[in-house]
């Protein structure tokens, strides 16, 4: 099992979601963050004092997803997310020790 | 270069286009210089009505006034109803000013762990200081004839009863203009909170607003407008450039040096937590402003309608301005210059409120925007303090603009209303001394009562406090939830 963290420009949202949706993948987690690599931020102007935003908000998406559905995950959140510019974000995808439903108690495979 | 340039020209071209429109209006002068003339023509009751609009702003200018109605002054006061009952409208104006407006305006500029603290201070000293006028604040402010400060005659408003009509507004009730003074004074000592704020002490604040409030409003209140040293000099000051804006900006501006910096002052954002609740502050203080200028001519007459119309126009064009300075030198204009100019706009036609006329008034407007742009960049690099949301860059040099432009634009040959013996440029020395008094009275009783609150409770808190935001370190509460 991986988990595969998405980190995408806000208005990506729905696009995303409704991908992975698309195959299969059931649920997942979305945070609010701000970050920056390559995008530039900003400067705002109060009375004389100048200040550099660097950070840019962004949307962190964690989703647990079974080993043989990574690559179909990974193809459909970069189609969806991409907008060709700087700042459209990256995926991680680290190995998932152990996933656990709440309701149920089951666990592994079955849980996802 | 460019910019500075653009700047140079535009300043060039608002000023000789500025003086062109104001003498537009010289064919109405002989009639705006005269309400003294016709009020007098008008029943008893009225009559002492311009007599009285002229009084709370300065013992000179009145000359004009008394000269035209000497035979009403023997009539025997008689209670307008008019009158009084724009006083009570204007009264509820300036407290709105204060509570929520000055509280809103100067909370949004800070940031959001300190937006209590903010509101606390403004709050709280509108409480405590009209507490105290009613004390003491009003008889030695407006009760004699000393230099300095009146007598004790009506301490703890002695001798007042509902019944009793107010000498200074001999048509409205002493409660009234009691209560009207009581909310400048209120006012004056709240505008300051805004240079030391999100690093003083609570108690500090308190300690600091009593004392400068007995040792510099109240002389300040007495010389330009109870009778006292200014007055007799012949400044004028319709409703309060130096008694109000002056004197609150320079001992902001001394606070903001005794206290020192914020942490993080230049390289931490400090940036306006929320420029939408600091709007509604700005219009609630521009709305109230017509009670603080009109409210200042005493009674429901022409010179209040001269004042209300000068406190739309010099604020449009005020901020008309500085957002053409900002957009010019920052390529953008924004919400905070607006409101900003706005402000600047307001307190500088607060001493000319009543005697300028409407084009000098967007004259001043005009000029006065640029300049308090300069004085919250350049000027406030070069003073080097941390006054945190510019109250010396606005209501210091907007009311230092203002008092001395009042001297220019009272002018009848720009639309303004003269005072007798008038010539431009010994009314503008003139203007130029009191502010200086102001300055340097105020400035020092600010730093005794700064150095008397360190003493007694210390001034700032403690790092960490400072760190985690006064709402919790001084109240034990957070304003938004977290």
């Amino acid at each position: 099992m991986k988990m595969v963290t998405a980190i995408i420009k806000p208005f990506k949202l729905d696009e995303v979601r409704e991908a992975l949706s698309d195959i299969g993948v059931q649920g997942i987690t979305v945070t609010e963050v701000k970050g920056f690599g390559r995008q530039k931020g900003h400067t705002e102007l109060y009375r004389g004092a100048e200040y550099v935003v660097d950070f840019l908000p962004k949307l962190k998406i964690e989703a647990a997803i079974a080993d043989d559905m990574v690559d179909r995950a990974l193809e459909a959140i970069e189609a969806a997310a991409r907008t060709g510019k700087i700042g459209d974000g990256k995926i991680f995808v680290s190995h998932l020790e152990q996933v656990v439903r709440i309701r149920t108690g089951e666990t592994g495979q079955e849980a996802l | 270069m460019k910019k500075l340039l653009a700047s140079l020209c535009l300043g060039l071209s608002l000023l000789s286009g500025g003086v062109a429109l104001a003498q537009t209006p010289a064919a109405e002068a002989p009639g705006v210089a005269t309400p003294a003339v016709t009020a007098a023509a008008e029943p008893a009751a009225a009559a002492p009505a311009p007599e009285a609009a002229a009084a709370p702003a300065a013992a000179a200018a009145p000359e004009a006034a008394a000269v035209a109605a000497p035979a009403a002054a023997e009539e025997t006061p008689v209670l307008n109803s008019g009158d009084t009952a724009w006083m009570l409208t204007s009264t509820v104006l300036v407290i709105l000013m204060i509570i929520p407006g000055l509280a809103l305006f100067y909370g949004g500029l800070g940031r959001s762990k300190n937006m209590l603290s903010v509101l606390m201070q403004v709050f709280v000293i509108f409480s405590l200081i009209t507490v105290l006028w009613v004390v003491y604040g009003y008889t030695l402010a407006f009760g004699g004839e000393g230099k300095f400060f009146g007598g004790f005659d009506k301490l703890f408003l002695k001798g007042i009863t509902a019944d009793t009509l107010s000498s200074a507004l001999k048509t409205i009730p002493e409660y009234v203009f009691v209560s009207f003074q009581a909310t400048f004074a209120a006012i004056t000592v709240a505008l300051i909170v805004g240079s030391f704020a999100e690093r003083i002490k609570f108690a500090a604040v308190l300690i600091f607003a009593v004392l400068w409030f007995t040792f510099s409003y109240i002389p300040m209140a007495h010389m330009v407008w109870g009778g006292g040293l200014l007055a007799a000099d012949g400044a004028l000051d319709f409703a309060g450039g130096t008694v109000v804006h002056i004197n609150a900006g320079i001992a902001g501006l001394v606070g903001a040096y005794v206290l020192g910096k914020r942490l993080g002052f230049g390289k931490e954002s400090m940036a306006p937590h929320s420029l939408t609740l600091s709007m509604v502050g700005a219009s609630l203080l521009w709305v109230g402003w017509f009670g603080f200028n009109a409210g200042s001519a005493g009674a429901a007459n022409g010179i209040a309608g001269l004042a209300f119309v000068n406190t739309i126009v010099a604020t449009g064009a005020a901020t008309l301005s500085w957002l053409a300075a900002e957009a010019l030198h920052k390529g953008k204009a924004s919400m905070l210059g607006a409101i900003s100019g706005a402000v600047a706009g307001l307190v500088a036609i607060t001493p000319a409120a009543g005697f300028v006329g409407p084009m000098g008034a967007i004259v001043m407007g005009l000029i006065v925007g640029p300049l308090c742009v300069w004085g919250v960049g350049g000027l406030k690099r070069m003073l080097g303090a941390d006054d945190a949301f510019d109250v010396f860059g606005v209501h210091g040099v907007g009311g230092i603009v203002g008092a001395i432009l009042t001297g220019v634009f009272c002018a009848a040959s720009l639309g303004g209303i003269e005072p007798a013996n008038y010539s431009m440029g010994h009314q503008v020395w003139v203007q130029v001394k009191s502010v200086l008094v102001t300055l340097v009275w105020s400035g020092v009783v600010a730093f005794v009562s700064y150095k008397v609150a360190d003493l007694l409770v210390g001034l700032r808190v403690s790092e960490e406090e400072e760190r985690q935001g006064l709402d919790i370190s001084s109240h034990g509460e957070t304003a938004y939830v977290r």
